[in-house]
């Protein structure tokens, strides 16, 4: 009967593998129940998944009290993959890990560490799997607080700041989102997605003030958490400051699970007619968007730190998904999710490549790597690929989430916003281009001159993402076909 | 093995040839028997292909689909044929003359050098012999990509700065106008495959195909359609076997088959005559033509010299296929082939005069014919095939042209290529005549001192090659004549 528990499982594991660490109290031991528990991951998610598409969605009473009275974990194939993608990066940079941390992070704070990551980890699943309003306020705060601490843990001092900065942005947002929840609870009388929806349907108060206030919430708590231009100011300091794993884990998941759980709300709670016919939440989303993604290139382009530059591209990025969201079509929302999976697999692949010089070169400022791609041929080399991906040249991920933001907007009638997207695209070239040319033509120097390659429990991650980045890119069966299916899903609304 | 799987083993030798050059780095000469191998293998792979496609068939082969709407998928035209062709041939002598170029000068990093060409070679059988826009695009890309390090071969400020111009204004192009176009053909039409006879007719407008082929023209940068030209003469900056592979092998071949390929197989020769949304293209190409001759015979640099002439050259293959008819599209495939062996001669030539000499401008030539005169006179016959002098094979694709063009009525269009004839005659001439007619001015004595064998016996025989093409025009046209049959 295991099988039927498995929901439970996808999130009681890592709670309890965090309050393992945290009473153990000892690095290795720490670090292979983190290592355990995340490789445990993928599986309950593939098995969950497997589950969606051949059965449909699973609705699983927490405690066994049946919703709307108890929570409700649902999953369909929109979370599902969620899920999968959460669990993936996180059986990818357990391995990885073992030797960053060890290099960063003071041996005393190594249990704390694996501690605050995997209760991130049940937080960020958390939020993905669950059926309830509140339930997911509490994963987020778990997910928000347990990051504050990871991004703390840099060697910086300047990380300091960047946590209490965060820590302070990531408060507005959730306090947003939970006034927005209890407007909702107000006029509805639940907490329950799928009971709020039918209520807002039957009671016919789509259009009351508190609904639209709560989507108003809503849609700003959230965007911070997503990372919205302009609701972007903390993700910068927080990605460049943060310890290698930490940000590399956040890149490729943190925002992610927020962008799941707005769209979420906009699609089963209010509904597509109320979000993007009768309110103009899509025109608001697209010129965010695309602010954000000409402001962040340019500021990327400018960027002396690579940690940095990669930060302000995933607010670019960002925008890309947001982006798709906001063109309001099948062919637009389909490219945002996918680019959601693509993303995460990009940005971890680059992080997990400047992870690796971080720890052999000292240091991750451009001008202090000069020939590091003749001194680090492999992880450059994936560098190289993942960065070819984010600017989307054919046969990479990249190429595929364009496609279909490329041909969302020509299908809504925004041809210009197509120019624009790819315009952006040419900003990725040029502040990806700027380090790659130091890296290949300048006569090594520095730290740069006596690194080797990382590790292979480094390297080995690294390069499975950037085949992913590559073998995704040519077939996307399994990743744009996920997202057109959830993206019909998610249109359709659970009515 | 047959024709289809033959297309697989294409695209696979040149890749596997990336793959194994860097396991040879330690022993040179190993690493440039395995870049032979490969030249070689490819050529031969080609040539059975070549004789299938001869023979009537069109091998294809579907290798994945990435999406719905986007397949990578390949099947060979006569037009890519012929593209294949030159590049594979052109690579063994390529190669051959790198050797003799790269070990004559002292060249740094030539193990990513040779990877780097194998790459490029493996995108541009991937162009030729796609059979869709996506697969096109793909290696089109790709291609942009692999040349990138080639262009910034020497690493020096300008060097670097040539290619990141190069870099930027290819994908540039490519991703904010080549792109949009792809993507408003599939929303029009719901397919990407070129199909004989195009698949436009029918679904869109005269001012809109105008506008459409207007995003293909300026977003295949490759072609240097002016004023997207811009980067050709920067990218000069690279070693001489890197020019001769853009500007005879394979990049701006890559543009200008591209073009052609989209105009034939995307909009039609017919439905373009109809609408004469071409029309602006052919103003724009002839006038680009003179334009960059001009520019030409004003450059002393012998390099920056030849880049403005291959501008110009290009010119004529995109005036050509504008011209939409298939006299015309003849003279363009012509034009392709022709070029290539004109070009590819006049650039070996100047490579090896720099390595032999260090002389890189057109005032240093005087008396340089004595010295080198087997470079010279191979120097010569390139000129006399870019002008378009019997006995040599750049007339026949001129004649086409001139045809198509008279044919279609375009007056001025036969004045430009006239004016522009006289124009080759005085940029490409110069050269050879104070090389063989003037006293040196160093008052050099030392007898004949050619650059190393390699060079001469590479640039002797694209020399030969414009002699042959001469006689052998009538089977390149008969093989380009299967692409009306359909």
């Amino acid at each position: 009967m295991i099988e039927a528990q498995l929901p439970a499982l996808q999130i009681v594991l890592p709670l309890i593998g965090a309050t393992l660490c945290a009473i153990i109290d000892r690095p290795r031991i720490a670090y292979v129940i983190a290592l355990i528990t995340s490789v445990l991951m993928p599986v309950i998610a593939a098995s969950l998944l497997v589950q969606v598409l051949s059965e449909g969605s699973i609705s699983y009473a927490m405690g066994g009290w049946a919703p709307p009275i108890g929570i409700e974990y649902r999953i369909d194939v929109a979370n599902a993959f969620v899920l999968l993608l959460l669990s993936v990066i996180a059986a990818l940079i357990m391995p990885y890990a073992a030797r960053s941390v060890a290099a960063e992070i003071p041996d005393n704070k190594q249990a704390w560490f694996y501690s605050m990551y995997l209760l991130c980890l049940a937080g960020l699943l958390g939020i993905t799997i669950t059926g309830d309003a509140f339930n997911a306020f509490v994963f987020l705060e778990i997910s928000s607080l347990s990051t504050y601490v990871m991004i703390a843990m840099g060697k910086d001092r300047r990380a300091l700041l960047a946590a209490f900065q965060y820590l302070v942005m990531g408060t507005i947002g959730a306090t947003f989102y939970v006034v927005g929840v209890g407007l909702l609870y107000t006029m509805t009388g639940t907490l329950n997605f799928a009971d709020i929806a039918m209520r807002i349907n039957e009671l016919d108060i789509a259009s009351s003030r508190p609904v639209l206030a709560a989507l108003a919430f809503i849609t700003v708590g959230l965007g911070l958490k997503v990372a919205l231009f302009p609701l972007h100011a903390w993700l910068p300091n927080a990605y460049a400051g943060a310890p290698s794993v930490t940000t590399a884990f956040l890149a490729a998941t943190a925002t992610k699970v927020a962008v799941y759980l707005l769209l979420r709300f906009f699609y089963t709670i209010f509904g597509f007619e109320v979000v993007f016919e009768l309110h103009p939440v899509g025109e608001v989303l697209l010129v965010l968007s695309i602010a954000g993604m000409f402001a962040a290139s340019l500021v990327a382009i400018f960027q002396e730190d690579i940690k940095r530059m990669l930060a302000w591209s995933s607010v670019a990025q960002i925008g890309y998904i947001t982006l798709g969201v906001s063109l309001a079509n099948a062919t637009g929302l389909t490219g945002g999710l996918v680019h959601l999976f693509n993303h995460a697999m990009i940005k971890g692949g680059l992080f997990f490549a400047v992870g690796g010089i971080a720890l052999m070169a000292g240091g991750v400022k451009i001008s202090d790597l000069a020939g590091i791609g003749r001194r680090m041929p492999l992880t450059m080399a994936a560098f190289v690929i993942a960065g070819l991906s984010l600017v989307g040249v054919p046969g990479t991920v990249g190429f595929v989430s364009k496609w279909y933001l490329v041909l969302g907007a020509f299908e809504a009638g925004l041809w210009w916003v197509a120019f624009l997207i790819l315009i952006t695209s040419l900003m990725a070239v040029v502040y990806l281009g700027r380090f790659v040319e130091i890296a290949y033509f300048r006569e090594p120097a520095g730290g740069a001159a006596t690194a080797t390659e990382p590790p292979l429990s480094m390297l080995v991650p690294t390069w499975i993402l950037v085949i992913a980045c590559v073998a995704f890119g040519i077939n996307a069966e399994l990743t744009a076909g996920t997202a057109g299916l959830a993206a019909e899903v998610l249109i359709e609304g659970l009515r | 093995m047959n024709a289809d799987s033959l297309i697989a083993l294409a695209l696979v030798i040149p890749f596997a040839g990336a793959l194994l050059i860097p396991l040879a780095r330690a022993v040179p000469n190993l690493r440039e028997t395995v870049t032979l191998t490969t030249a070689g293998a490819l050529f031969a792979t080609v040539v059975m292909l070549l004789q299938a496609v001869w023979n009537g068939a069109r091998p294809s082969l579907d290798l994945v689909q990435v999406t719905p709407g986007l397949e990578i998928a390949f099947r060979i035209e006569p037009l890519g044929m012929l593209f294949a062709t030159i590049a594979s041939t052109l690579w063994i002598i390529n190669s051959i003359y790198s050797i003799g170029y790269m070990r004559g000068n002292n060249e740094p990093r030539q193990t990513s050098f040779y990877v780097c060409f194998a790459i490029a070679l493996f995108a541009t059988i991937g162009i030729a012999f796609s059979a869709n826009l996506f697969t096109l695009f793909l290696f089109y890309e790709l291609l942009s990509v692999s040349t990138y390090p080639l262009v910034a071969h020497k690493g020096n400020e300008a060097a670097k700065r040539g290619a990141r111009v190069y870099l930027l204004m290819l994908i540039g192009a490519s991703l904010v106008f080549f792109l949009p176009a792809i993507v408003w053909t599939y929303v029009l039409t719901g397919t990407l495959d070129f199909v004989p006879g195009g698949i436009l007719q029918g679904h869109i407008g005269p001012v809109a195909t105008g506008l459409l082929l207007a995003l293909f023209a300026f977003g295949i940068g490759k072609a240097a359609v002016m004023p997207l030209h811009y980067w050709l003469p920067i990218a000069m900056v690279a070693p001489t076997p890197v020019s001769a592979l853009l500007h005879a092998v394979a990049v701006v071949k890559a543009g200008v088959f591209t073009v052609s390929k989209v105009i034939f197989y995307i909009f039609g020769l017919d439905f373009l005559t109809e609408t004469g949304a071409s029309e602006w293209l052919i103003i724009l190409s002839s006038f680009g033509l003179l334009m960059a001759s001009l520019v030409a015979i004003q450059k002393d640099n012998l390099k920056a010299r030849l880049a403005y002439s291959t501008v110009s050259q290009l010119a004529y293959v995109v005036l050509a296929a504008a011209l939409a008819s298939s006299t015309a599209m003849l003279g363009a495939g012509l034009h392709i082939a022709m070029h290539a062996a004109g070009k590819i001669t006049l650039f070996f030539c100047a490579g090896a005069i720099y390595t032999a000499t260090k002389k890189t401008e057109v005032s240093q030539l005087d008396g340089l014919g004595w010295r080198m005169p087997v470079t010279m006179f191979a120097f010569f016959l390139g000129a006399l095939s870019v002008i378009g002098v019997p006995p040599l094979g750049g007339i026949w694709s001129k004649w086409h042209i001139m045809q198509g063009a008279y044919e279609a009525e375009y007056i001025f269009v036969v004045a430009a290529l006239m004016i522009s004839t006289l124009l080759n005659i005085g940029y490409l001439l110069p050269p050879v005549i104070r090389a063989f007619l003037l006293p040196p001015k160093d008052g050099y004595e030392g007898g004949i001192k050619e650059a190393p064998l390699p060079s001469v016996l590479a640039l002797s025989i694209t020399a030969l090659f414009c002699v042959l093409l001469f006689f052998n025009a009538g089977a390149v046209a008969t093989l380009l004549n299967g692409m009306f049959v359909y």
